[in-house]
């Protein structure tokens, strides 16, 4: 099992921004702010095709928040202790789980391209046969002793990181007849703020259920749900070992400083 | 370079998923923070009770809530907070819960003291909260402010939102608990919790 999250708290040096170790000589300053999210490219809090959001979602107009001190800060974790295994999902028991190993890999980064680094990301799937290490999930598939489905990691100075696991297998769920989810893996990302706060999921290029999944297609905008599909990646193969897939992640970017303005 | 606003979009951002029913894996058992404030924290004891209730008024038992706070001096600890102000090292001013069958979970914290607000405002004590669930394709942001402050009459946030929705954004305080508060998020219906665009 990953360690527990429950370590001493402990920041980030203001001055320098982060990094681990000396590697990162990134000098920026610290976002005062961060830019809204382009139209379409976000899922709407109704979409009537996955049915839970139906009694979950909010009807009222949203509050637009100027982002003040509150929204621009968050919790840091760019200290956090992290166990060998925490990013190597296929090593978390006594045993090799079963499945088609994977290295899951790309960067961090924000919408202008810079990398986010000493971002958090943790990371959870089911197994190979498409049933999560969960009391509640009951579909009809074993479980792998020697699979929990967690992992986390930090990224580094240039805003890297890599999972080792096995694909998740697809499983069918309730929401409307013979519905199938596509084969995919939860990331959730503590980005430099509250502000760019985010859990998405990845998917597998090529997945024939794509046109079939509500979660996917709730985002409106083509090119933002091609976000979400990982791409195979040869050079991120590891000869005699493991299928590399590369997903590449951005957050929000930061509203442009005074700092900026002036040069 | 160009005006504010104006400067090239690169890169399209990565949209938001639901967390699904099966977050705890992931989020939450050995990862979950309840406990935001330690013995050595300075400030005002607060034990938070969230409730989280659907759009029939059904409680919500597999939902997760994270609350992001400053410390007693209303400062945070961040390097985007550049307040003369002591940061406590004990504190890290982040927790996360994720609901029980009750559709509650509760944290152990300090009220926080204020912080800047828009202009040269100060905010009222307030912790900036994340609700996650299956259902939920994107995060819902929403504060939590103290019933009965004072300080809230001069909260600039507070008044951007309209005077019958604002009591949505009040914890209340337990009766015959010291220090206790309740903090209910409706999801829908009829009361409506107030949600952010952050």
């Amino acid at each position: 099992m990953p360690t527990s999250f429950r370590s001493t708290p402990r920041m980030v040096g203001s001055s320098s921004a982060s990094g681990r170790g000396s590697k990162n000589t990134d000098k920026r300053p610290v976002p005062q702010g961060y830019r809204r999210y382009p139209a379409n490219t976000q899922p709407p809090y109704l979409y009537p095709p996955y049915k839970a959001t139906a009694r979950r979602s909010p009807r009222k107009p949203l509050i637009v928040l100027p982002q003040t001190l509150s929204e621009i800060t968050g919790p840091v974790f760019g200290h956090e202790k992290m166990a060998e295994t925490d990013n190597d999902l296929t090593r978390q028991h006594s045993g090799d789980p079963l499945g088609e190993r994977i290295t899951v890999s790309g960067r961090v980064l924000d919408d202008t391209g810079r990398p986010v680094p000493n971002a958090l990301i943790e990371i959870w799937q089911c197994n190979a046969a498409g049933r999560y290490a969960h009391r509640i999930d009951q579909h009809a598939a074993p479980l792998d002793p020697n699979f929990t489905g967690a992992g986390r990691t930090l990224t580094d100075a240039q805003g890297r990181y890599v999972f080792t696991t096995i694909k998740p297998g697809p499983y069918p769920w309730n929401n409307h007849p013979n519905a199938w989810r596509p084969a995919h893996i939860h990331f959730s990302l503590f980005g430099t703020a509250f502000a760019s706060r985010l859990v998405t999921q990845m998917y597998f290029p090529g997945d024939p259920l794509f046109p079939f999944d509500p979660i996917l297609n709730s985002i409106p905008d083509e090119k933002a749900r091609q976000r979400l599909i990982s791409k195979f990646d040869i050079d991120l193969t590891k000869p005699d070992w493991s299928l590399g897939f590369r997903f590449d992640i951005v957050l929000r970017g930061p509203r442009e400083t005074p700092f900026e303005k002036k040069r | 370079m160009k005006r504010n606003g104006d400067r090239k979009r690169d890169l399209v951002p990565t949209p938001s998923q639901t967390v699904g029913p099966y977050f705890q894996i992931g989020m939450s058992g050995s990862r979950e923070i309840s406990c935001i404030a330690g013995h050595g924290v300075r400030g005002e004891r607060v034990k938070l009770v969230c409730a989280v209730f659907d759009r029939d008024g059904a409680t919500v038992d597999d939902a997760m809530i994270e609350i992001w706070q400053a410390n007693s001096n209303g400062k945070y600890n961040h390097p985007a907070d550049n307040q003369p102000k002591s940061v406590d090292p004990a504190f890290l001013g982040f927790g996360r819960v994720a609901t029980n069958c009750e559709g509650i979970c509760v944290f152990a914290t300090i009220k926080p003291g204020r912080v800047p607000g828009p202009g040269k405002s100060m905010q009222a004590p307030h912790l900036e909260v994340s609700v996650f669930g299956r259902g939920v394709l994107k995060r819902l942001a929403t504060r939590i402010y103290f019933a009965g402050d004072r300080a809230n009459d001069e909260d600039e946030v507070l008044a951007l939102v309209p005077k019958a929705r604002r009591s949505t954004l009040m914890a209340q305080p337990i009766a015959d608990e010291a220090g206790a508060w309740r903090f209910e998020v409706h999801i829908g219906g009829s009361q409506e919790t107030v949600f952010c665009d952050v």
